[in-house]
């Protein structure tokens, strides 16, 4: 699928179109390439880098939940220099953007993955992961600290090779105050990441091993929409890729309609491996049948409506 | 990997136990006993998660196999509604099945839901010439399933938690008696059970074990298990199946 009304040029990222995987529900892409041609992807996030191997924590990790399912990998991860040397080069013979999912737990480790990782030739933007609420003492604190968040987005920028997109928490009490926090020293945001909940057994007690896990799939679309349609209105220009159980062509839509600029794909693909390549492909023929010149024509129509303008 | 499936028959065998027998051409792929299916109990989006099942039977003749299931929870309740005619999504064949290995005599033990992979082995185990006897151990009488259809295999033995079917007790109290001398074992069944047999019996053995899943091919890190050597590795792409003594039971 090449197709002028899909094409959407971010900084770093020149996309084919508006879809990729999430990052954690694709691994780092090879178990997909049995399944599909790799290329047709927009672009790919790939598993979270850590400057150490992590190996994650205890089972169980999953539980499914209504319309959504909570996760507590913990990050397991082979390590950047592993990943540099084996996953990215996998890789490099897809014609296929790559962000690097950054993550750790001190701004000195998230400091040395992005140096290494951004040199990687096929990696063309990293995404800055202060936001996974699975490990202790880790990333949580930079997402949820306005001013911590800031300090890390700058301090990796100094060593990116590539721009760095910043991962937004959904936990947190005000998201465009951490959203204008990091504004002006990201290149973009990413949001969202999962939104921390638990759930019980029959036997009363916490099915996931780590007690809590990270809410996502259909269910937190709400919650998505309405922060990115928040951050939108105060922030009109940053590039924005928004995630949060986008399940069909409606839901893309949807995502563009608060303005969003692009959409990842997390947990759906669990749930239907062939999932981004059918929606690329139904992507295209609906913004045709709606006559649109370009998808990004109702970019914002959710409150540009609002505001009395022509959409 | 991913198809839809025409079920061509359901019924009820046991206490919440169903037997679904499916028909489509990626039956043809199937060929190791062990490995599993990744079903979609819904179109919608409401169950997000796949349930793991695993293959009890193959016939590749008429492009149909068998899946036997406990439906307990709200995606297996769900597919004990689907009736003859209605179609499944799954993923298959997904895992690493049992190795089938050219002995004399072998000891297989199932316990309650762990009890369906073993048939297809045990199928085709005796179709390589192998011995094989059963052991089948469930809560109680209600439970008991494919005593009939291991009998036609080999030598089986039933036991029951509260002795209304068989020996009263666990397979192991059953084992215990047995005078032959086996080769080898294979499993499939709750930890417990795997890791008893596993300690007490001075045999080799295969045993096929649980996780939770999220995508049953290998990305999302959910499955894993512990290795003898500390490090966790994917129960859907490295196993199910895994010798005795590979895993931390
Ligand atoms: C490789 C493998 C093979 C299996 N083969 C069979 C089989 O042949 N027959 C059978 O009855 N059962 C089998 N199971 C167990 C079966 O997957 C669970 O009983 C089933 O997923 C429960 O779903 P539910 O809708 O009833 O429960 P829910 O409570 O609605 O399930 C919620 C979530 O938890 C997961 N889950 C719950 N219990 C288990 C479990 N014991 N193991 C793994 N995931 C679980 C579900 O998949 C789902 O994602 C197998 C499991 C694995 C890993
Ligand atoms: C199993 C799993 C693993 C994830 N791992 C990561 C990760 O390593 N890094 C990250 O930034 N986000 C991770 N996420 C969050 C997703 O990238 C995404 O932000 C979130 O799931 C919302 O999208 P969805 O509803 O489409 O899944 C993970 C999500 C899931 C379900
Ligand atoms: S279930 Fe996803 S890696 Fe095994």
């Amino acid at each position: 699928m090449n197709s002028e009304r899909l094409k959407i040029s971010l900084p770093g990222l020149d996309l084919k179109n508006p879809v990729m995987p999430a990052s954690g529900c694709f691994s780092f892409g090879e178990e997909f390439s049995n399944l599909y041609d790799l290329t047709q992807l927009g672009a790919i996030m790939i598993k979270a880098a850590t400057h150490e191997p992590r190996i994650g924590n205890p089972t169980p990790r999953v539980a499914e939940t209504s319309s959504g399912m909570l996760n507590a990998i913990g990050l397991q991860n082979p390590g950047v220099d592993h990943i540099i040397r084996h996953e990215l080069k996998y890789l490099e013979s897809y014609d296929v953007p790559v962000i690097a999912n950054v993550a750790g737990t001190a701004i000195e480790d998230y400091k040395i993955v992005a140096d290494k990782i951004s040199k990687a030739g096929n990696v063309k933007a990293l995404e800055l992961n202060i936001s996974c609420p699975n490990v202790k003492e880790g990333g949580i604190q930079f997402g949820t600290d306005p001013d911590t968040a800031r300090r890390l987005t700058s301090e990796v920028k100094e060593v990116s090779e590539v721009p760095v997109y910043v991962k937004l928490s959904p936990n947190v009490t005000d998201i465009t105050a951490m959203a204008k926090s990091v504004a002006d020293v990201a290149d973009g945001l990413t949001m969202i990441n999962t939104l921390v909940g638990m759930r019980l057994g029959r036997d009363g007690r916490p099915v996931i091993s780590n007690i809590t896990g990270g809410l996502s799939g259909p269910a937190i679309k709400p919650v998505s929409l309405n922060m990115i349609y928040q951050v939108r209105q105060h922030l009109p220009d940053i590039p924005i890729i928004g995630m949060g159980g986008v399940a069909d062509v409606d839901d893309i839509l949807d995502y563009i309609s608060v303005g969003a600029d692009a959409v990842a794909v997390g947990t759906m693909n669990f749930t239907n491996p062939y999932i981004c390549p059918e929606l690329i492909q139904e992507l295209d023929e609906r913004v045709e049948e709606m006559g649109l010149n370009h998808l990004h024509d109702i970019k914002g129509r959710a409150y540009k409506t609002l505001q009395g303008s022509g959409f | 990997m991913k198809n839809l499936m025409n079920i061509k028959s359901q019924k009820q065998i046991a206490d919440h136990i169903y037997e679904m027998v499916l028909e489509g051409d990626i039956t043809s792929s199937m060929k190791t006993p062990g490995q599993f299916v990744h079903v979609r109990v819904s179109d919608s989006t409401e169950h997000v998660l796949r349930r793991p099942i695993s293959i009890a039977d193959i016939n590749h003749e008429q492009s149909q196999f068998t899946i036997v299931y406990r439906a307990e929870g709200a995606g297996t309740r769900k597919m004990s509604a689907l009736r003859t005619g209605d179609s499944l999504d799954i993923l298959s064949p997904l895992g690493n099945g049992y190795p089938l290995e050219k002995n004399e005599h072998v000891l297989i033990v199932g316990g309650g839901i762990g009890v369906p992979p073993l048939y297809e082995l045990s199928k085709q185990l005796n179709r390589l010439g192998v011995k094989t006897t059963h052991v089948l151990g469930f809560n109680s009488k209600k439970d008991v399933f494919y005593e009939e259809k291991f009998r036609t295999l080999g030598e089986t033995h039933v036991a029951t938690a509260d002795g209304s079917c068989g020996t009263e007790g666990f397979v192991t109290d059953v084992i215990g008696d047995l005078k032959d001398d086996f080769d080898l074992f294979y499993a499939c069944g709750p930890k417990v059970m795997l890791k008893v047999l596993s300690e007490t019996m001075d045999l080799d053995g295969y045993i096929s074990l649980e996780e939770r899943m999220g995508c049953g091919f290998g990305v999302c890190y959910a499955c894993v298990c512990e290795t003898a050597r500390g490090d966790y590795i994917k129960l859907c792409t490295e196993g199910p199946v895994f010798r005795k003594g590979e895993i931390v039971l």
